[in-house]
């Protein structure tokens, strides 16, 4: 980090009272700023009429800083970015101004921007895959962004952007400059496009949702050589994001973002300790934190953001928030340092917040649903809903077009065992590719001749005939994770909730009382059943998924990452559902998520997957307070919190690498050749983690992980 | 929306199923009906015109040979002296009949064979895809040719049998590469774990997700098998003289048509409405089937108000292309 990293500093700004423009943190004043966007407007034009996608965005970064943007999806926080770049479409009217150290780049030609972008601004995009030229190798590319900005010959051009590779941390960089982008995994791409970011020196680097396609364990990589990067070149750095953790820890300013216009401005400080504007306070109390220890309900910002086209009188967030007065909905507050405020923000009663207004309290806190009987009872007492035990899934790879041959397998599930009982929420959590979905598929599946038993409620499925399996479907139900793909668009939702009623033989009057009552019951407007899904916000499709899950009144609704493709603020909304239904219907859970915040917040029961296997399994709270197994703690570790001094503190455990191919299991234990505990061991110790597969051992009562030396450490 | 427009207070709050949706949609669709009241007209047209017509499309009136349209012969004659009035709705009457069945089974084999095959995969999906390359290898205007003696006797149903036989297969295998990726979808899989079973997935999920698809290829088809089938009469198969179709009316008087332009104006009319006329009606029921389309929404400005709002959120959605994929992308 740079000496600019130190927001907590005691301010001597000269703000004025009146709004700032550019809003500027003078504390940080050391130079002038390199990157400085005032009044910046971008409309699109559309059937629709207008799309005002940003509103008046301002700010200023000086080197070596970081500024954090966050806003959710449609909060113009891309656009503005690509504004800032001059990528906007030729029918994008763009008005304001953007100055690189004071040259105005707003109505420059493409080919003036062409010599800025990537050398005195470099970009780093949010999906590596389609940044990168497919059918170039990385160093070509490297060597291409080199050669366009700098007069190098071929040979230096190569050794540059071998050096340039070590630095983002790719091993073996001599080998690996020749490799394909599909050569390289997700998260090594994404150093590639770091590399190429900075390999010009660049003075601002915009990244644009740079981890937000990565696991948690390879964003911190990824996070930290991004850091890194920083400090070899002095950078300033604009980071988008939807994540609050991420900004937290590496950003210095922050600035939040709603329907196109900045709502609130100021240090990471200021803004998660003593937020001032409801939409930040709404969005810091909806996400579920790691940190948590007891269970709340969260707090979500009822309704959606305000459609771009016809953008209401007034304040956009007036629709939404809970202390909305008259003066809201009729003039739009501007951006500024209110009285008795430390910070901008745009709302006409932030004064008020934490003067005579509790922001803690602005929000109605939904109230978390009491236990019932059967969640109270003991675990033991309880009946099993789903046992799996040993449950395998290979797939085996072949080659050949003609003649398939065999020539490995890939070891998608190798070998789970665990169970869920009644009224419980078990999470399985895990990196992509670690066998989570292909697990919940199988149990889905009811498969007939596999390695291992699925026993549902009971019943064995191998032994069962079709008719059973139907039976058994009306008990078990799926909720994906995209909300658009798992409902069909051409049906009204009215038809998509009837149809596995229908399936199960429902006569038609039962059908037409149950699908309002469903509706209802996931909090939609029953009236609302002729419409089709496209109709929908996103967090009403899911909850329209949620219903047709419930249609049947199953026991156990599996649930694929139901909340990852929503937005925060709507996210809160959906789990909260989640958690009152399972009270009140008596529903366990099989829920599958990436989110570690997420699942603390939902489950009971904890289940960590690795590579195909379980390596850890317990109670939510000895898994989050005692991890033992390494990986556990590592992907604990990884999870950035959203709170800026808790995060400053943090040690993070970075694990090398990315995950292994399931085509190609390490032999022993799996998890050795990027377990930070194996480098620490000794020979002796080493060799039993690289020849013994380690069992799964028991620590306590509801606890076990599978690793030779488990040993809890705290890690939150 | 959460914006719960309040709709025109109904009655009940009866849910509207699919199909009465779909017809509600169909109806709003301007050209449709356009396209469905030339349908019908024509139908009309074939089966009424001979009877209110004094000339039967067999009888030669030696009066007038090659006479212009006008007066006793409504749209003329020909070499013959025949009525072409009557000639043209008796051919009417055979390829309106023909092109429709031919274009409609012909994509019902095509979508039923390739979303049978891609989704049940495996032999099925083998076998299946033998007969497809088989019939394509086959030149089957010759194996038509061929056969047709021998049913000459059966009549015109054997003939659009014949027909649609030999038109399915490209379309076929479109249908097959396309389930082939909706099979993954989640809706798809949703439905199988809802435990729905499999033709019923096909028929309710998969083949109206290509409806577009579908539909166009229904018109193509029509349009191909009233030429097709005259090009088979032409060379002496399918509609035999004395009989006629359109096809046979057009390929008999093309030499002509430069000197009587008539005999060949009228007949490929005909033709044309017909094309018109399914094309029209197909690209209503892809409207009606397809709710993103705008076509179908309705007119109401009122109602709408929810609409324009899902619209315009799914646009800034668009515009806002990698913040949204975003949170869907999300490491899974």
């Amino acid at each position: 980090m740079t000496d600019s990293t130190n927001p907590s500093q005691p301010s001597d700004s000269t703000r004025t009272k009146e709004g700032l423009r550019p809003v500027t943190d003078t504390r940080l004043d050391i130079s002038q700023p390199v990157l400085e966007v005032s009044d910046l407007h971008v409309a699109f034009p559309s059937e629709a009429g207008q799309v005002r996608a940003v509103r008046g965005v301002s700010y200023a970064v000086r080197p070596g800083e970081v500024l954090g943007i966050v806003g959710e999806s449609g909060s113009g926080k891309s656009v503005s970015s690509m504004a800032v770049l001059g990528l906007l479409p030729e029918s994008a009217a763009v008005t304001g101004s953007v100055k690189l150290n004071g040259r105005e780049l707003l109505g420059l030609s493409d080919n003036e921007m062409s010599k800025i972008r990537g050398k005195d601004i470099g970009m780093v995009f949010q999906d590596p895959l389609s940044a990168l030229t497919p059918v170039y190798s990385v160093g070509t590319q490297i060597v291409e962004a080199l050669q366009i900005h700098q007069d190098l010959t071929k040979v230096q051009a190569r050794e540059r952007s071998i050096e340039l590779l070590d630095l983002v941390g790719i091993p073996d960089p001599k080998r690996r400059v020749d490799n394909f982008p599909h050569e390289f995994s997700g998260g090594m791409r994404q150093r590639a496009m770091i590399a190429m970011a900075i390999a010009n020196d660049p003075k601002v680097i915009i990244a644009d949702e740079p981890t937000t396609a990565l696991d948690v364990t390879i964003q911190a990589q990824v996070l930290e050589v991004l850091k890194k990067a920083q400090d070899v070149t002095g950078a300033a750095i604009v980071m988008i994001t939807h994540d609050l953790g991420v900004i937290a820890g590496f950003a210095d300013r922050v600035q939040v973002m709603y329907a196109g216009k900045p709502v609130e401005a100021g240090s990471v400080d200021e803004v998660y300790y003593s937020p001032r504007m409801p939409y930040t306070i709404g969005l810091l109390g909806s996400i579920p934190r790691l940190d948590d220890t007891e269970r709340r309900a969260l707090t979500p910002i009822e309704g959606n953001p305000p459609s771009m086209v016809e953008l209401p009188k007034g304040c956009p967030f007036a629709a939404r928030c809970p202390i909305a007065i008259d003066r809201c909905r009729e003039v739009e507050p501007t951006l500024s340092v209110k009285e008795g405020n430390t910070h901008p923000t745009a709302c006409h009663r932030s004064h008020e917040l934490g003067d005579t207004l509790d922001p803690a309290a602005i929000y109605p806190v939904p109230e978390v649903p009491e236990a019932s009987d059967l969640e109270q009872r003991p675990r033991g007492e309880r009946a099993t809903v789903l046992e799996l035990d040993n449950l395998t899934k290979h797939f085996p790879l072949t080659k050949g077009a003609v003649v398939k041959r065999k020539v490995g397998v890939v070891r998608a599930v190798d070998g789970i065992s665990l169970d869920i009982r009644e009224g419980e929420t078990l999470g399985l959590v895990g990196e992509s590719g670690c066998g989570k979905t292909t697990t919940l598929l199988e149990i889905l599946d009811l498969p007939k001749g596999q390695v291992g038993t699925v026993t549902v409620f009971g019943k064995d499925t191998r032994s069962m005939n079709r008719a059973d399996r139907k039976t058994l479907r009306r008990d078990m139900q799926i909720v994906f994770q995209d909300p658009m793909a798992a409902l069909d668009a051409r049906m009204p939702i009215g038809d998509i909730l009837a149809e596995p009623l229908k399936t199960h033989g429902w006569d038609k009057e039962r059908i037409a009382a149950r699908v309002p009552e469903l509706l209802e019951l996931v909090g939609l407007n029953p009236d609302h059943a002729d419409r089709y899904p496209q109709e929908f916000s996103g967090g009403q499709r899911q909850r329209i998924s949620i219903a047709r899950a419930l249609a049947l009144e199953p026991k156990l609704v599996v649930l694929d990452e139901p909340v990852s493709a929503l937005d925060v603020s709507i996210q809160a909304g959906v789990l909260n559902l989640l958690d009152e239904l399972k009270t009140r219907l008596g529903l366990s859970y099989l829920f599958v998520a990436h989110d570690l915040s997420v699942v603390r917040h939902i489950a009971d029961r904890i289940a960590v997957m690795y590579l195909g296997r379980i390596v850890e399994v317990g109670d939510t709270q000895s898994i989050f307070d005692a991890p033992s197994h390494p990986y556990t703690q590592a992907l604990l570790s990884a999870v950035p919190l959203p709170d800026p001094r808790r995060e400053r503190e943090r040690t993070r455990i970075l694990l090398t690498g990315d995950l292994p191919s399931p085509a190609n299991v390490p032999s022993g234990c799996r998890f050795r050749n990027r377990c930070p505990k194996y480098l620490s061991l000794d020979e002796a110790e080493q060799l039993r983690c690289r020849d013994e597969d380690p069992a799964s051992a028991k620590l306590a009562d509801d606890h076990s992980a599978a690793c030779h030396f488990a040993k809890a450490l705290e890690v939150i | 929306m959460s914006t719960a427009t309040t709709e025109q207070p109904k009655k009940t709050a009866k849910r509207q199923s699919r199909t009465k949706l779909t017809i509600r949609r169909f109806a709003r669709n301007r050209l449709a009906l356009v396209g469905l009241a030339v349908m019908v007209i024509l139908f009309l047209m074939a089966y009424i015109g001979p009877l209110v017509n004094k000339y039967d499309y067999l009888y030669h009136d030696y009066m007038a040979f090659n006479a212009p349209p006008g007066g006793d012969h409504w749209w003329g004659t020909n070499q013959g002296g025949q009525d072409l009035f009557a000639l043209t709705m008796r051919g009417l009457q055979k390829s309106l009949v023909i092109g429709l069945l031919v274009g409609v089974i012909s994509t019902l084999v095509a979508g039923a064979v390739g979303a049978f095959a891609a989704y049940y995969g495996g032999w099925a999906d083998r076998i299946l895809m033998w007969i497809v390359d088989l019939l394509l290898v086959l030149p089957s205007f010759l194996l038509v040719a061929v056969m047709s003696p021998a049913f000459q006797k059966a009549g015109w149903l054997i003939f659009v049998v014949l027909l649609s036989a030999f038109s399915w297969m490209i379309t076929g295998r479109v249908v097959r590469s396309m389930t082939l990726t909706l099979k993954d979808r989640e809706f798809v899989k949703a439905a199988k774990y809802m435990g729905v079973s499999g033709p019923v997935i096909i028929f309710r999920h998969i083949l109206p997700s290509m409806a577009s698809l579908l539909i166009i290829d229904t018109v193509i088809q029509v349009g191909a098998a009233v030429i097709g089938e005259s090009g088979l009469s032409y060379f002496g198969f399918g509609i035999q003289a004395p009989d006629v179709s359109l096809g046979t009316i057009i390929s008999d008087n093309t030499t002509n048509a430069p000197a009587y332009p008539w005999l060949f104006y009228f007949p490929a009319g005909c033709l044309v409405l017909i094309g018109v006329a399914v094309s029209f009606i197909g690209d209503g029921l892809r409207d009606a089937l397809d709710p993103n389309a705008s076509g179908a929404k309705a007119k109401a400005k009122k109602i709408k108000t929810g609409e324009t709002k899902a619209g315009a959120t799914n646009l800034s959605n668009q515009l806002q292309g990698p913040t949204t994929s975003t949170d869907v992308l999300s490491p899974s």
